[in-house]
């Protein structure tokens, strides 16, 4: 099947102090094509501009030099040759890109068989996870917490639910 | 193009401002530059007066800053940070956080001290104060220790290590300015 993302929820969290900071993109869109064998690839983008956390100071900040950068490097994206479907899982290997950095990133994660929707087209669920070191990307802003150590962490789980629905 | 000084410096023959106009002696031809003199008038910060309109010297202060393609900094370092004064200005300027003239600009960092460390910490707390409003901080810093032994008795930068320093970050900043231009014509819209 050949399926585009209903926007849902592409998320990232990283440790922060003694908790965990969360942020959102919200305007995002992917594209599954799952061959017979249960191959596929995955594909998507995210733009920086909609990224979303509960403090819009900080929102404001990550889309300037110090994180993201959105004036450079307004998208995120994302793709995966050789995806493997099997049974309720599916893994693979793509090509994140971030600030304009473009590095291998594994993900696993489950997924739905596909089921029909109200108008007859196949519809796809999947979650996925992977994590990745910020500073790989580029993505390096820290402060120095009075006490030691750093306020942000290095490692960042990019969590991903999506739907797919079959393309017309 | 057109490049804005900021010296965190007020007195007069301050070793900051002559590193900046030993840096504007660097620019191409073509490129204007001014050193912006209006940081002592800027009052103290008061989110009571942070209203529309701004005071005068916060108007001309934001003005300026937004009329710049870049911003080039010197700063002293007091008590091993940047000028009350300079921070205060900065503050000024951040503001309204998401709009500032600031945000996304080309921005770069050099300092002057008599001692022997030529003001590293103060410019590494720019760097990160500039960072934080959303300027885009060029690499690279040029500190100048000792700094009456650098500068002649009529204020010219007689270092030439410190001269060819200072014109990679001017290097720096006017890749950074074309850069920027360049994307903006590409994809107006974005």
């Amino acid at each position: 099947m050949d399926a585009r993302s209903r926007p849902l929820d592409v998320g990232f969290e990283v440790p922060y102090l003694v908790g965990t900071f969360r942020g959102q993109f919200r305007d995002i869109e992917g594209r599954l094509v799952i061959n017979e064998g249960g191959t596929g690839t995955l594909e998507g983008s995210a733009r920086v501009a909609s990224v979303d956390v509960k403090d819009e100071i900080l929102a404001g900040h990550l889309q300037t030099p110090d994180f993201f950068d959105a004036e450079r490097f307004p998208e995120i994206r994302f793709r995966a040759e050789g995806i493997e479907v099997n049974g309720g899982e599916v893994r693979g290997s793509g090509e994140l890109t971030i600030k304009g950095v473009t590095k291998a990133v594994e993900f696993t994660g489950s997924i739905t068989a596909p089921a029909p929707d109200a108008y007859g087209r196949d519809r796809v669920g999947a979650v996925l996870s992977a994590t990745v070191d910020r500073h790989d990307f580029g993505v390096s802003w820290n402060q120095p917490v009075p006490g030691g150590g750093n306020a942000l962490g290095d490692e960042v789980t990019i969590n991903a639910e999506l739907f797919f629905t079959e393309a017309e | 193009m057109r490049i804005l000084g900021v010296s965190g410096s007020l007195r007069r023959g301050s070793y900051n401002t002559r590193l900046l106009e030993a840096a504007a002696e660097l620019l191409p031809e073509g490129v204007e530059f001014e050193v912006f003199d209006g940081l002592k008038a800027v009052p103290p910060y008061d989110q009571d007066d942070d209203v529309e309109p701004a005071p005068e010297p916060v108007a001309l202060l934001r003005s300026e800053l937004a009329g710049a393609d870049a911003v080039l900094f010197a700063t002293p370092e007091y008590n091993s940070s940047i000028p009350g004064v300079l921070k205060n200005a900065i503050d000024w300027a951040s503001r309204p956080l998401m709009t500032n003239a600031l945000r996304f600009k080309p921005v770069a960092v050099t300092g002057a001290s008599t001692g022997a460390f030529g003001a590293v910490w103060a410019q590494e707390e720019l760097r990160k104060v500039l960072g934080a409003l959303g300027a885009r901080v060029v690499e690279g810093s040029v500190p100048v220790g000792h700094a009456p032994t650098r500068f002649d008795e009529d204020g010219r930068l007689v270092d030439e290590e410190i001269r060819a320093q200072l014109a990679d970050l001017v290097t720096a900043v006017l890749a950074a300015v074309e850069e920027r231009s360049e994307a903006a014509t590409a994809a107006p819209a974005a």
